[in-house]
């Protein structure tokens, strides 16, 4: 079982602490909290055949909010003080110009962490770098055994343990360790004047033993240079309006930009995101039911509890076509008087707290997959994808495949180049007509940014047929 | 404003930073010792700190306020030809001795590279002039919350179809780097940034449909930044003018590039001729030095010196001196971007432009990259197009460095008889970067700084549109 991990890691006592949060109980706040967090970060790297770099970074500070009806006030330090606390206390508490609060703060009483997902030993997050250094070099081996046309191969493997505090002004303290990691390796294979790139990688709140399992970083290298060589052969992608088969895993980036983004909370508080005042309406057709889940055991996306203590969820987004839910942080839940769902996240002690995905996947449904494809005479079937955006007020998004093949006559025939596909998010779930029954979730290398903030998360999609989508390839 | 409020307000601006370059440097100096004393060969050292004032407005009242205050240390070492490097935001002395440790034993972990190394003690900078990048104006709260209230509000007036908004944000910061290094390099320098970006809504009242757009502007000096209602307006032109998008049928056309996305076109160009992508294999512009890659309408510099400028520096990541480089000469490529290790891998000098974030070991970055203006202004290239695509936003990453093949989700006006017809959105622009930069046919008279890398309006001959 995890055991809590006192603030005096973070060289602060737990009357600190609440002398701080006193210092933010004025009238008008509604809620404050601290946030302490110490992260390890390291890395090695290899390209060309040699691990030449490695590097490390430790950090660790707290962040302190205030919040008042609709406004945060805000302020981080890296130096735990109790005078840096006090300072940053008075500056977030700005925003609420109001006499001290008539009830007294309670003293932060620490709660255990009701469920471990990631049950790492500190030895195990911790590897000697030359065991690093070792992985590395037998993906190059593998890699280029697989193609002598494979010419350079890169590869990265790094972690990060983050150890983090919350201490709430409404009396509680709670604490998490939260260990991740991830390999990701790419491959530039050359014929001629053709070059063409390829890659892949994966990881999760996993230990270093998770890359090694049944060689799963050699499966990794042999992906990424599969990837790479097929892609000499690809065709331009064609350009227009077709059908379009999603594989399984990764693709399932199509939810988290076409619908995630849009149900967090405070876009819609705000009523500047495509979906606002959608609950309860069809955003889907009825094959289509979609969750949000932060419990998943190791995954990337998943957390025993948010950056504000609440712990996290499986939330139904879309139930068979309909919009069920937003998901919520504290500020939005409170304003919108909606549930709270463990959605509250930040990058780190210098970022404030904002409603952010986990793990975000549609359930499998009871097509065969063969089946998908072979009911489609004309149009693309994509099985890998680069990145994705979202204009949240609009609702169009794009995503952009960097593996995909050409489908005639319901056969998978030619490999395409990348191409991007676009779409309207409140839109393009109602186009999609049939959901396999093999849901996958993503290997764990997603990472999603908004508000200049980056938080690790997941992803996972059965195989789907999307009727219509805009593919922007070159060709007629 | 309240007494309250003032006396607030004067309490925040004494949360300042405590520490002095000549501190820093002395701090850098001790590291640098202990690092020698564990073996490293060669090793440097960045320290940066910072204050940072941000907030954000929305619909008239303060939706955020941060305040915060920062500093952080990276060290590279060398053992010989084997390198690591590390940071931490921990300065005291036991935190110190333990990073130093950690480095060498990274060191000592990995292989030995060739051409590793600290540049040689002859090319470091030997003066550093002052390049106006630092205004020591502080600016109250009160003063910033005013700032964004005004440029949202502006927004609202002008136009009543601007119904809602993501807000409006004022920030200013401050801050100091101390490069130093073990050939007794040590150079130091402040900089600070104000900016105010504006992000109104806009409502059709038919459909109920929305448009989000932003308008923005950044400079060095307080004093020089446009009015807080101009750039407001600019944005709520920019927002309704959206509205009643369409899609379009796919189709080849000519394509104009506003300023912002000619910009990322720009951006496209500086990562191809990045040194690491270079020697990797990894860019579609690989051999390509002294060849012609782009029309001959087509000259692009990297000025490090420009006064006040957004990307200027005194020295670079690894303390050479910035200067003004030639990248692209009427569509000869004369120089790639390289720090000193990628310049030693492809065999050729560094050109000044290392990029160092603490903590990490140098790669390139541009300084202030640029596209030189020519003489039609945009107006003038929108009329000479009798159908195609005016281009005002891009989004996704459907760009493949390693063969420019290029596919991007796009939004702005058709032209139709060398007049913007009506707004266009949820379509894609696609062809390969290597031919877009060849068909450039024109190119506007409207450079504007907005960031490090800039360009005016430009127009590309035809690629493909995907809509309906």
């Amino acid at each position: 079982m995890l055991e809590p991990v006192q603030l005096a890691k973070f060289g602060v006592t737990e009357l600190e602490a609440q002398h701080a949060l006193d210092r933010l109980n004025v009238r008008d706040v509604d809620y404050a909290d601290l946030y302490f967090e110490s992260r390890t970060s390291e890395s090695v790297s290899m390209e060309e055949g040699l691990v030449k770099r490695a590097a490390k970074s430790v950090s660790q500070g707290v962040g302190v909010r205030a919040t008042a009806g609709e406004k945060t006030g805000f302020a981080y330090s890296d130096e735990l003080t109790k005078k840096d606390l006090e300072i940053a206390a008075d500056t977030a508490r700005y925003i609420a110009n109001s006499p001290k609060g008539d009830s007294p703060v309670p003293v932060p009483t620490q709660r255990r962490p009701t469920r471990d997902l990631y049950p790492i030993e500190r030895a195990k997050a911790e590897v000697a770098t030359a065991d690093r250094v070792a992985l590395l070099n037998e993906i190059d081996t593998e890699a280029r055994r697989y193609d002598p046309r494979i010419k350079n191969v890169m590869a990265s493997f790094n972690t990060e343990y983050k150890v983090l505090a919350v201490a709430t002004s409404d009396g509680t303290l709670v604490s998490d360790i939260q260990p991740l990691s991830r390999l990701q390796i790419t491959c530039i294979a050359e014929d001629g004047d053709n070059r063409q790139v390829g890659s892949f990688g994966g990881g999760g709140r996993v230990g270093f033993e998770y890359y090694r399992e049944d060689d799963r970083h050699l499966s990794y290298a042999r992906e990424a240079a599969r990837e790479a060589i097929l892609n000499l052969s690809a065709v331009d992608a064609p350009a227009g309006v077709m059908p379009v088969v999603l594989a399984g895993g990764w693709p399932g980036i199509l939810l988290h930009e076409a619908i995630g983004h849009g149900l967090e909370a405070d876009f819609n508080r705000k009523k500047t995101s495509a979906f606002s005042s959608l609950i309860g309406k069809r955003v889907a057709s009825d094959v289509c039911t979609i969750v949000d889940d932060g419990t998943l055991p190791f995954r990337r996306g998943s957390l025993n509890m948010d950056d504000e203590g609440t712990p996290t969820s499986c939330t139904t987004l879309i139930e068979k076509g309909i919009l069920r839910r937003y998901i919520t942080d504290k500020l939005n839940a409170r304003l919108m008087g909606i549930p709270l769902t463990g959605n509250g996240r930040r990058e780190n002690y210098q970022s404030v707290v904002l409603p952010r995905m986990t793990n975000t996947f549609m359930l499998a449904g009871e097509s065969d997959p063969q089946d998908i494809i072979r009911s489609v005479k004309k149009g693309l079937y994509a099985v890998s994808f680069g990145g994705g955006q979202v204009d949240i007020t609009n609702g169009k998004f794009v995503f952009s495949a960097s593996e995909a093949y050409l489908i005639e006559d319901g056969q998978i025939t030619k490999p395409v180049k990348g191409a991007t596909l676009i779409g309207s998010g409140p839109e393009i779930l109602t186009k999609v007509s049939m959901v396999g029954h093999d849901l996958k979730l993503d290997n764990g290398i997603g990472t999603c940014g908004k508000d200049g903030q980056s938080v690790p998360v997941g992803v996972g999609l059965p195989t789907i047929k999307i009727d219509e989508i805009t593919v922007g390839g070159t060709q007629r | 404003m309240t007494s309250d409020n003032r006396r607030s307000a004067a309490m925040l601006q004494k949360y300042t930073t405590r520490d002095t370059a000549n501190g820093y440097a002395q701090l850098a100096a001790d590291v640098l010792a202990r690092a020698k004393a564990c073996g490293a060969t060669e090793a440097d050292i960045v320290v940066a700190d910072g204050e940072t004032l941000s907030v954000q407005v929305r619909v008239g009242t303060v939706d955020r306020l941060t305040k915060a205050r920062e500093k952080r240390l990276g060290l590279r070492v060398f053992i010989g030809k084997r390198s690591a490097t590390t940071s931490t935001s921990d300065f005291t002395r036991e935190s110190l001795e333990r990073l130093v440790g950690d480095t060498c034993s990274l060191a000592r972990a990995v292989v030995e590279d060739d051409v590793s190394g600290l540049p040689d003690a002859a090319e470091m900078a030997t003066e550093q002039p002052s390049l106006d990048l630092y205004d020591e104006t502080v600016l109250d709260t009160e003063t910033q919350i005013d700032w964004a209230k005004r440029g949202e509000a502006a927004a609202f007036a002008a136009d009543p179809r601007v119904t809602n908004s993501e807000g409006a944000e004022f920030d200013s910061s401050s801050g100091r780097v101390v490069l130093a290094n073990s050939h007794g390099f040590v150079g130091s320098y402040k900089s600070s940034n104000f900016s105010l970006s504006v992000s109104p809504i806009a409502t059709e009242s038919e459909t109920g449909s929305m448009q989000r757009d932003v308008w923005y502007e950044v400079q060095r000096k307080f004093a020089r930044l446009a009015s807080a209602e101009s750039i407001g307006q600019e944005a709520a032109k920019r927002a309704v003018r959206r509205l009643g998008a369409r899609k379009v049928a796919t189709k080849r056309v000519p394509v104009v590039f506003d300023q912002e996305t000619a910009g990322s076109l720009l951006a496209n160009l500086c990562s191809a001729i990045s040194g690491y992508g270079l020697y990797k294999r990894a860019s579609f512009l690989l051999d390509k030095l002294g060849q012609t890659i782009a029309s001959d309408l087509m000259t692009v510099y990297d000025d490090g010196r420009m006064m006040g400028g957004l990307g200027s520096r005194p020295f670079d990541g690894e303390g050479l001196a910035t200067r003004k480089n030639t990248i692209v000469e009427r569509g000869v490529l004369k120089s790639y971007l390289l720090d000193t290790y990628s310049g030693r891998k492809l065999g050729l000098p560094s050109t000044g432009n290392a990029s160092r974030s603490v903590g990490e070991s140098p790669s390139v970055g541009p300084t202030n990259f640029y596209l030189v203006p020519g003489l039609k202004s945009p107006q003038e290239i929108i009329s000479s197009v009798k159908e195609g695509l005016y281009i005002t936003e891009l989004i996704g990453f459907g760009i493949n460095m390693v063969t420019g093949d290029y596919s991007r989700g796009a939004s702005g006006f058709w032209i139709e008889n060398g007049e913007l017809a009506y707004p266009v959105e949820e379509i894609t622009i696609a062809g390969n970067l290597k031919q877009m930069f060849k068909d450039i046919e024109v190119i506007g008279s409207d450079l504007v700084f907005r960031g490090r890398i800039a360009s005016p309006t430009l127009k590309i001959s035809e690629m493909m549109v995907a809509g309906n």
